[in-house]
C-alpha cells in the first residue's frame, strides 16, 4: 500500500483519462490488481477532487450558472422524473452534488427574498425533502446519491471511516497496553492542538521515539500530506515532540522523509515497538 | 625595561627578585639590598616590563617561519620601547630601556635588504590583498561562517562563496581588526586608534614581488590567515617619532594605497588573487622544517635566563593570556626554519653575554631550545591538557631531543591521563513541550491572545526548521529568507502577556538547543555509549578524529578567537536582529537576567558528613555533571544577555574624539546596568564561587561595546577581574585554595577576555594601585565551590575550545613532517557510509536511554526532579545499606577467622600484614554480592518512594514508568560506585578489624593502660630527639610540657608508670648533648615527681646514686654532682605514704564513674 512516487504517478495518469464513475473504478482495479480497492478509491477520490478544484471556477461564473439553470429548467420542463441534473453534471464534467448546489442556490435566489445562507443550503442538501420544490428535491437527491466523491453522503461515509480507524487504533493501543490521552481528554486539559492520541509514555517505533499518533483514513499523497504537515503534524511536533502518522490507505513512499526530524509515516499499526523498560513488543 | 634584562644578564639581579619586583613592586624587604637598589631606580618602568618582554620575544622571533599563524599579542603599543629600530641611537628617556638588545639587525641590513626582514608579523601585500579583497560582506563572517554582527547593523552575507569564507576564517589573531574593517570605508586614514600591533615591520613596494617564503605561513589545514597588518591603524605616537617609526608611517600609507588599488581592481571579493595563489605552496606545508640540534644552540645562558624570566612572568600571571603564550612557545618549538638574515647575523657570537646586540634567536636551534626551556617550567599546565595534545607533545622529536626528561614526564602524563575530550554529539533539535499549566487558555487574557500565540509557536518552529535546512546553503540569507516572516509574527504579539509567553518559549528553546557549542548540553557530558557500542572503541577513535578534522576548520579561530555564535546560537542571534523588536528585547533581557540570577545561586549539594571518606563520591559524578550543565547554561544566557543589552550601543570602533567619548560616557554612566553583575561578582568572590560566576560574567562582558570598559561601574568589574587573575597562581596549592582546573578555567576565560577587541589594550597592565582590593571572606571558604574540583578537562575544553589550538598546531607539525615521524595524525578513511549527521545509533541500550529522556519531555518538570531525587537518595542509601549489612557481616567473618588464625599460630605471632592479605583474599570475592544486593535494594525501595512523592492522580502508566526509571538510575548510581569501590571498602574495614583484634590481644600493658586520647594530647609536641637538635623547645614550652606529662602520669594512668626509667643513665645521658644544659628543668622535674607523689625521695636518690657510677664527660659529671647536691639539700617534705602506682587504684574508680 506504500507506493513509490512512480507507481503513484502511473495511477494518477490513468485516472486523468477516465470519467469519475464506478465503472471507471472497476477498470482501475483491473488495471492495478495488486493495489487494494480502498487505496485505489482513495487515490481516485483525491485525484477527482484535484480535478474539480482546478475546474471549480469555470462552473461558477454567472454565465455558466445561468446557462446550467436554464438547461435544468428546460430539462425538467420536458420530464421532471428524468435525471436531468445528474446528466447535466456528467455532461459538463462537474461533480453532481456540486452541480445540485449551484442549481439549488440559484433556485432559492429566485424564490426567496434574502439570499440563502450556507447552512440552510447544506441542510437542504443533506435532506432534500425540505426543498420546497418537489421536482428539484428529487433531482438533488439523484445527484447526491450518485456522487461518489462529494456531497453529504460521501462526507458522512468519510467521517465514519475516519472514526472507525480511530477506534481501531484505540483498540490496538489498548491491546498493546500503551496508555494514552485521546483528543477529547486533551481538549479538556486546554491543549491548543490535539493529535488523535498522545502516548503517556513514549515508545520507539522502528528506532524512532514517538510521543503521539495521528490516524488518517486516506491515502497520503503529496497534496494532502503537505497540507496536513503544515496544519497538524508540525504543530504536534512543536508541542509534543516526534510522532507517528498512520495513513491507513497507504502513502507515497518518498513522503516519509521526515523520520529523523520527528514525523514517522506508516500504513498500518507498527509492529516494531520498543517500550520503556522492555525490549521489542511481540508483534 | 631593557635595563632590567640587562642587569639580569649581568647577574646583578636574580630572576626571583626581578619577578617579585615586576609582580609586586617589592621593596628591599624581600630581596637583598643590592638587588633592590638596582631595581628601584627603574621603578617608573616597572609596569612596562611585561609588555616589553612579550613584544621583545615576538619581535625576536619575527624571522622564524612558524607553524600556524603569528601569535597575537595585545599589549599596549610599546613600539617606543622596542629595541632600537633602524633609527640609530636611542633617544631620550626611552633610550635607556631599549638598549639591551639593540637593533636586532645592523642598520645596514635593514636599509639594504628590507625584504629580508619582512617576514615579520606583518603579512605581505599578497595576503593583505587577499584579505582586503574579502570585502565588507564577508569580513564579519565570524569563525565558522558565523556572522557575529558585531557592529549591530546587518550586512549582506557572503557576497561570494561562503565555503571560501569558511575555509578562510577571517582571522584568528587579529582581534583588533574584527569587526571594524568591514564597516570602515577603505582608506579612511588618520584614525587615532592606538595600534595594538607591537612591532610594525618595514614594508616596501618591493614586497609585492618578493618571495612568499618570507611570510608567516598559515597552517596547512585550515589556512588561517595571520594577523592582518592593521593598515588603517596609525600609531598615536605616529608623528615626531624616530625615523624608523616615520618610515613605518610611509609604509602604511603605501599599503593603504595598495589596498585601495586592489579594491578597485578586484571588486569581486572572493576571487583569490594570483599572488595569494603563488603563496599556496608554503601554506600547504611544502616548506620542510630544518632539523634542530641542541648542540648548535648559540647562547644557552642567555636563552635560559630569558626563558626563566618569561616563565616566571607566566607563572605569576603577569601575562594577559596564559594559553596565548603557550601557543607562541609551541610555535617556536615547531618553527620550520629561520629566514636568512645577513650572513653576519648568523655568525654565532661566542662571548654570549658580551654581545647582547646579537639577536636572541639566531637559529631554529635557539627557538627550540628556548621553547623547551619554557615548556619545562610549564609542565603542570601541560599535564592538564587533553590526551591528544599530550601525545603529540610526547611524540615531538624536537622535544625529545632537547629534553628527554620533559619528554618522559609528558609521556607519563599522557599514559596517566584518563580524561579525554569526548565526542560531541550533534544536537537534536527538540521543541519546548506544551505544558497545560503554563500554556493553556487560562494563562492568556483572551481567546485571541491564546490563538495568536498558538500560531506564533508554529511560525517560530517553522522558521527554525527552515533555518536548519537552509542556513548552510550558499547564498542563503537569514534576513532575506526569514526576516519578514519573523517581523510579521512579532507584530502580532501585542499584549505584554504574549511577549512573556514568547520569550519563555524562546529562552527555553535556546537552552535546549545550544547549551554547549557542539551538543545538547547535559547529554554530551555523559559518555556516548551508542556510538561506542556500535562502532567499537577502535572505530570510535577514528570517528572522533575524523569528526575533529571535519570540524576543525570551523571550530575556532586561533588561540584567541573573537566572540562568536557557533552552531544554533547563530539562529537565535539572527532572530533577535531580524525581529528588531524593542518589546521583545526588553522582555528577553528581563527573563535572561532572572534566569541568570537563579542559576548563579546554584548550590552544590553538600556531601554528607559521613564518618568515613569515600562515601561522598557516590554523589560525585552527578554533581560535577550538574555543575557543568549550570555553568554552560549560565554562559549561554549571559552571552545573549550581553548581546541584547549592548546591542543598541555596539559600533564598529571607539568614538573618534575625546570630546565625543566624554559626552557618550556622561550619557552612559547614568544608565543603570541591565543586571547588577558587579554585585554578583563581588558576592561570588566573597563566597568563593568565582568558578561559577566569572565564566559567565566573561561571556557577558565579551559582548560589551567599546565604551563599556570606560564606565566606572564596569571599570571596577575589570579591576576585580584583574586582581582575581593575578591571584590565581597555579603553582600555589594551599588549603582552601581553588582547585587547579578551576583556576585554569578562570585563567583561560579571563585571558581570552583580555584579548577581546573592545577591551582596552592597556587595561591589563594598569598599576596595581588602581585595583580595588577585595577581601576574601575566609570564613565561608569551606563551603564555596572554588575549593571543590567541579571543573574537569571536558568542561575546560567545552568552555575554551581555543585551547585545542595547541593540539592543532602540533598536529600540523606532525603532518608537515610526516616522513620523519610516526605519523600520529594519519589519513583517516571513513569506515562506514553512514553520515556523521545521522542520529544516534539505535542499540537497545541507547534506545532505552532515549526513551527515558523522551518520557520526561511531555511531563511536568516536577516529575523529573522527583525521579532524580529518589534515584539519588536511594542510590546513596543503598551504599550505606551494603556497608551496614554485607560489609559488616564480612568484617564479623574476618574477626572470627582471625581468632582462629591466632589460635593456630599463637606462638608464631604472625605478621599482621600477611594476615590481612589472607583474610582479604578470602573475603573480597564476596564483594560481588554487593551488586546483586544493591540491585535488589534499589528495586525494592525506589518504587515506593516515587509513589509517595508523585501526585495521587498520576496515571498508572506514567507512575510505573517513573518508578522504573528511578530504579534504573538508583541501580546505576549505586552499582557504579560499588563496583569501583567495594573491594577497597572491604579491605579497609577488614584492616581496621584486624588491627582492632590484634590490639585487643596485644601484650603491652602500658599501651593498654593508657587511656584513649592521651597519645593525641601531646605526642606531637614532644620534640624529636636526635642528632640535629633543631627542635629545642623554648623554656616555657618545656615546662608546660613537663606539667602535662606529670599530670598525665598522676591522674590518667591506671597502671604503674616505670618512672625510674627517666633517670636511667641512657636518658640522662641525652642531657649531655644539649647546650646549654637544662639542669633547672631536670631539677624541676625531680621536685615535681616527689611533690606529686609519683616517686619517693629515696627512690630518686637511689637512681641518682646509680647515675654516679656511669661514665660521663668530665664537665657533665661535675654538673650532675652539683645537681644532686642541690636536690639533696632541699628541705625534706613529708614522705608520701604510697607510691604513685598504688595511688592510682582509687583514681581508677573515679575515672570510670566520670566516664
Amino acid at each position: 500500500m506504500i507506493l513509490t512516487k512512480a507507481q503513484y504517478d502511473e495511477i494518477a495518469q490513468c485516472l486523468v483519462s477516465v470519467p469519475p464513475t464506478r465503472q471507471s473504478l472497476r477498470k482501475l482495479k483491473q488495471r492495478f490488481p495488486s493495489q487494494s480497492q480502498a487505496t485505489l478509491l482513495s487515490i481516485f477520490s483525491q485525484e477527482y477532487q484535484k480535478h474539480i478544484k482546478r475546474t471549480h471556477a469555470k462552473h461558477h461564473t454567472s454565465e455558466a450558472i445561468e446557462s446550467y439553470y436554464q438547461r435544468y429548467l428546460h430539462g425538467v420542463g420536458k420530464n421532471g422524473a428524468a435525471p436531468v441534473l445528474l446528466e447535466l453534471a456528467n455532461e459538463v464534467d462537474y461533480a453532481p452534488s456540486l452541480m445540485a448546489r449551484i442549481i439549488l442556490e440559484r433556485f432559492l435566489q429566485e424564490h426567496e427574498e434574502t439570499p440563502p445562507s450556507k447552512s440552510v443550503i447544506n441542510s437542504l442538501l443533506r435532506d432534500p425533502s425540505q426543498i420546497p420544490d418537489g421536482v428539484l428535491a428529487n433531482q438533488v437527491y439523484q445527484c447526491t446519491v450518485n456522487d461518489c466523491c462529494y456531497g453529504p453522503l460521501v462526507d458522512c461515509i468519510k467521517h465514519a471511516i475516519g472514526h472507525e480507524h480511530e477506534i481501531l487504533l484505540r483498540d490496538l493501543l489498548l491491546e498493546k497496553n500503551l496508555s494514552f490521552l485521546d483528543e477529547d481528554q486533551l481538549r479538556a486539559k486546554g491543549y491548543d492542538k490535539t493529535p488523535d492520541f498522545i502516548l503517556q509514555v513514549p515508545v520507539a517505533v522502528e528506532g524512532h521515539i514517538i510521543h503521539w499518533i495521528e490516524s488518517k483514513a486516506s491515502f497520503g499523497d503529496e497534496c494532502s500530506h503537505h497540507a496536513y504537515l503544515h496544519d497538524q503534524f508540525w504543530s504536534y511536533w512543536n508541542r509534543f515532540g516526534p510522532g507517528l502518522v498512520i495513513y491507513w490507505y497507504g502513502f507515497i513512499q518518498e513522503l516519509d522523509c521526515n523520520r529523523e526530524r520527528g514525523i514517522l509515516l506508516k500504513a498500518c499499526f507498527p509492529t516494531d515497538i520498543v517500550t520503556l523498560g522492555h525490549g521489542a513488543a511481540a508483534p | 625595561m631593557a635595563a632590567v634584562l640587562e642587569s639580569l644578564l649581568r647577574e646583578e639581579v636574580s630572576v626571583a627578585a626581578a619577578v617579585r619586583w615586576i609582580a609586586r613592586g617589592a621593596q628591599s624587604s624581600e630581596g637583598d639590598a643590592g638587588e633592590a637598589a638596582a631595581l628601584s631606580s627603574l621603578r617608573p618602568l616597572r609596569k612596562e616590563f611585561v609588555p616589553f618582554l612579550l613584544n621583545f620575544l615576538r619581535e625576536q622571533s619575527s624571522r622564524v617561519v612558524p607553524q600556524g599563524p603569528p601569535t597575537p599579542a595585545k599589549t599596549p603599543g610599546s613600539s617606543a620601547a622596542l629595541p632600537g629600530r633602524p633609527g640609530g641611537p636611542p633617544r631620550g628617556g626611552r633610550g635607556a630601556r631599549s638598549q639591551l638588545f639593540p637593533p636586532t639587525e645592523p642598520l645596514s641590513a635593514a636599509a639594504e635588504a628590507p625584504a629580508a626582514r619582512r617576514g615579520g608579523r606583518r603579512r605581505g601585500p599578497g595576503q593583505a590583498r587577499e584579505r582586503g579583497g574579502r570585502g565588507p560582506g564577508s569580513l564579519e563572517e565570524g569563525v565558522g561562517g558565523e556572522s557575529p554582527l558585531w557592529a549591530g547593523s546587518r550586512r549582506p552575507r557572503a557576497a561570494g562563496s561562503p565555503s571560501r569564507a569558511r575555509s578562510d576564517p577571517p582571522n584568528l589573531s587579529n582581534l583588533e581588526e574584527f569587526p571594524p574593517v568591514g564597516s570602515v570605508p577603505p582608506g579612511s586614514a588618520g584614525r587615532t586608534k592606538p595600534s595594538r600591533r607591537i612591532n610594525p615591520t618595514p614594508v616596501s613596494e618591493e614586497r609585492s614581488l618578493s618571495k612568499p617564503k618570507t611570510c608567516f605561513t598559515s597552517p596547512p589545514i585550515n589556512c588561517v590567515p595571520g594577523p592582518q597588518p592593521s593598515v588603517l591603524d596609525s600609531s598615536p605616537w605616529g608623528q615626531g617619532l624616530t625615523a624608523g617609526c616615520r618610515s613605518l608611517q610611509e609604509e602604511r600609507e603605501m599599503l593603504r594605497k595598495e589596498r585601495s588599488k586592489q579594491l578597485q581592481q578586484s571588486p569581486a571579493p572572493a576571487c583569490p588573487t594570483p599572488e595569494s595563489g603563488s603563496s599556496l605552496p608554503t601554506r600547504t606545508g611544502n616548506l620542510t622544517a630544518e632539523p634542530a640540534d641542541p648542540a648548535k644552540v648559540s647562547s644557552r645562558q642567555r636563552l635560559e635566563l630569558v626563558a626563566l624570566v618569561y616563565s616566571s612572568c607566566i607563572a605569576e600571571n603577569l601575562v594577559p593570556n596564559l594559553f596565548l603564550e603557550l601557543f607562541f612557545v609551541l610555535q617556536l618549538l615547531t618553527a620550520r626554519r629561520m629566514v636568512a638574515a645577513k650572513s653576519s647575523d648568523l655568525e654565532p657570537s661566542p662571548g654570549v653575554l658580551g654581545s647582547p646586540e646579537s639577536p636572541l634567536f639566531q637559529s631554529v636551534h635557539d627557538c627550540v631550545f628556548f621553547a623547551v626551556q619554557v615548556l619545562e617550567h610549564q609542565f603542570q599546565v601541560l599535564s592538564c591538557l587533553d590526551k591528544g595534545t599530550l601525545k603529540l607533545l610526547a611524540e615531538n622529536e624536537r622535544l625529545l631531543c632537547f629534553s628527554p626528561a620533559l619528554q618522559g614526564r609528558l609521556r607519563a602524563a599522557y599514559e596517566g591521563s584518563v580524561a579525554k575530550v569526548s565526542l560531541a554529539m550533534p544536537p537534536a533539535v527538540q521543541a519546548v513541550s506544551f505544558q497545560p499549566e503554563t500554556d493553556n487558555r487560562a494563562n492568556f487574557s483572551s481567546d485571541r491572545a491564546f490563538h495568536t500565540f498558538k500560531k506564533q509557536r508554529d511560525v517560530f518552529y517553522e522558521v527554525l526548521r527552515e533555518w536548519e535546512d537552509r542556513h548552510e546553503e550558499p547564498g542563503w540569507d537569514f534576513e532575506k529568507g526569514l526576516g519578514s516572516r519573523i517581523r510579521a509574527m512579532m507584530g502580532q504579539l501585542s499584549a505584554a502577556c504574549s511577549h512573556s509567553h514568547f520569550v519563555r518559549l524562546f529562552q527555553k528553546q535556546l537552552l535546549q538547543m545550544c547549551q554547549s557549542p557542539g551538543g545538547a548540553g547535559g547529554t554530551i557530558l555523559g559518555e556516548a555509549p551508542d556510538v561506542l557500542s556500535v562502532l567499537g572503541a577502535d572505530k570510535l577513535g577514528r570517528l572522533r578524529r575524523l569528526q575533529e578534522r571535519l570540524a576543525a576548520p570551523q571550530s575556532s579561530g586561533g588561540p584567541c578567537p573573537p566572540p562568536s555564535f557557533p552552531g544554533c546560537q547563530a539562529f537565535f542571534r539572527d532572530f533577535i536582529l531580524s525581529a528588531g523588536s524593542f518589546q521583545f528585547n526588553q522582555h528577553l533581557m528581563d527573563s535572561l537576567s532572572l534566569k541568570i540570577r537563579e542559576l548563579n545561586g546554584f548550590v552544590l549539594p553538600q556531601p554528607e558528613a559521613s564518618e568515613e571518606d569515600g562515601e561522598a563520591d557516590v554523589d560525585w559524578q552527578g554533581e560535577r555533571r550538574q555543575f557543568a550543565v549550570v555553568l554552560l547554561s549560565l554562559r549561554l544566557l549571559a552571552k545573549f544577555l550581553g548581546f541584547v543589552a549592548f546591542l543598541p550601543y555596539r559600533g564598529p570602533e571607539p568614538p573618534p574624539t575625546r570630546e565625543l567619548q566624554d559626552s557618550i560616557l556622561a550619557l552612559r554612566s547614568q544608565v543603570p546596568p541591565v543586571l547588577d553583575v558587579r554585585a554578583l561578582l563581588q558576592q561570588g568572590l566573597r563566597a568563593h564561587r568565582a568558578v561559577l560566576t566569572v565564566p559567565w560574567l566573561v561571556e557577558f562582558l565579551s559582548l560589551a561595546d567599546h565604551i563599556v570598559p570606560m564606565l566606572d561601574y564596569y571599570r571596577s568589574i575589570f579591576s576585580l577581574l584583574l586582581h582575581l587573575h593575578r591571584s590565581l597562581v597555579l603553582s600555589k596549592d594551599s588549603d582552601g585554595e581553588m582547585c587547579f582546573l578551576n583556576k585554569l578555567l578562570l585563567l583561560a576565560v579571563l585571558g581570552w577576555l583580555f584579548q577581546i577587541p573592545t577591551v582596552p589594550e592597556d587595561l591589563f597592565f594598569v598599576e596595581e594601585g588602581q585595583v580595588d582590593v577585595f577581601e576574601m571572606d575566609t570564613e565561608t571558604s569551606e563551603h564555596g565551590l572554588d575549593g571543590v574540583p567541579v571543573v574537569d578537562q571536558h568542561l575546560l575544553y567545552t568552555c575554551c575550545p581555543y585551547i585545542g589550538e595547541l593540539r592543532k598546531l602540533l598536529a600540523v607539525w606532525v603532518s608537515g613532517s610526516s616522513g620523519r615521524s610516526g605519523g600520529f595524525v594519519r589519513k583517516i578513511t571513513p569506515t562506514t557510509t553512514t553520515s556523521l549527521g545521522a542520529p544516534p545509533l539505535r542499540t537497545t541500550q541507547g534506545l532505552q536511554a532515549q526513551l527515558a529522556q523522551a518520557f520526561f519531555h511531555n511531563q511536568p518538570p516536577s516529575l523529573r526532579r522527583t525521579v532524580e531525587f529518589v534515584a539519588e537518595r536511594i542510590g546513596s542509601n543503598c551504599v550505606k545499606h551494603i556497608k551496614a549489612t554485607l560489609v559488616a557481616d564480612l568484617v564479623h567473618q574476618a574477626e572470627s577467622l582471625l581468632q582462629e588464625q591466632l589460635v593456630t599460630q599463637r606462638q608464631e605471632g604472625g605478621d599482621p600484614g600477611q594476615l590481612l592479605e589472607i583474610l582479604c583474599s578470602q573475603l573480597c570475592p564476596h564483594g560481588a554480592q554487593a551488586l546483586t544486593q544493591g540491585r535488589e535494594f534499589c528495586q525494592k525501595k525506589s518504587p515506593g518512594a516515587v509513589r509517595a512523592l508523585l501526585p495521587e492522580e498520576t496515571p498508572a502508566a506514567v507512575l510505573s514508568s517513573a518508578e522504573n526509571i528511578a530504579v534504573g538510575l538508583a541501580i546505576e548510581k549505586a552499582c557504579t560506585w560499588l563496583s569501583a569501590n567495594i573491594t577497597a571498602l572491604i579491605r579497609r574495614e577488614v584492616k581496621a578489624a584486624v588491627s582492632r583484634v590484634l590490639r585487643a590481644q596485644g601484650p603491652e600493658p602500658a599501651a593498654r593502660g593508657c587511656r584513649r586520647g592521651c597519645s593525641r594530647a601531646f605526642a606531637d609536641q614532644i620534640p624529636v630527639l636526635g642528632p640535629p637538635a633543631q627542635h629545642q623547645l623554648e623554656r616555657g614550652q618545656a615546662r608546660r610540657l613537663l606539667h602535662t606529662l606529670l599530670s598525665l602520669w598522676k591522674d590518667d594512668f591506671q597502671v604503674p608508670v616505670p618512672l625510674q626509667l627517666l633517670l636511667s643513665p641512657r636518658n640522662v645521658g641525652l642531657l649531655a648533648d644539649t647546650r646549654p644544659r637544662e639542669w633547672d628543668l631536670l631539677l624541676f622535674l625531680l621536685r615535681e615527681l616527689v611533690e606529686k607523689g609519683l616517686m619517693g625521695r629515696k627512690e630518686i636518690e637511689a637512681c641518682l646514686d646509680s647515675l654516679r657510677e656511669a661514665q660521663w664527660p668530665e664537665d657533665f659529671a661535675e654538673e650532675l654532682a652539683t645537681l644532686f647536691n642541690l636536690f639533696l639539700a632541699e628541705p625534706q617534705v613529708p614522705e608520701p605514704q604510697l607510691r604513685a602506682c598504688e595511688l592510682v587504684q582509687p583514681n581508677r574508680g573515679t575515672v570510670l564513674a566520670q566516664s
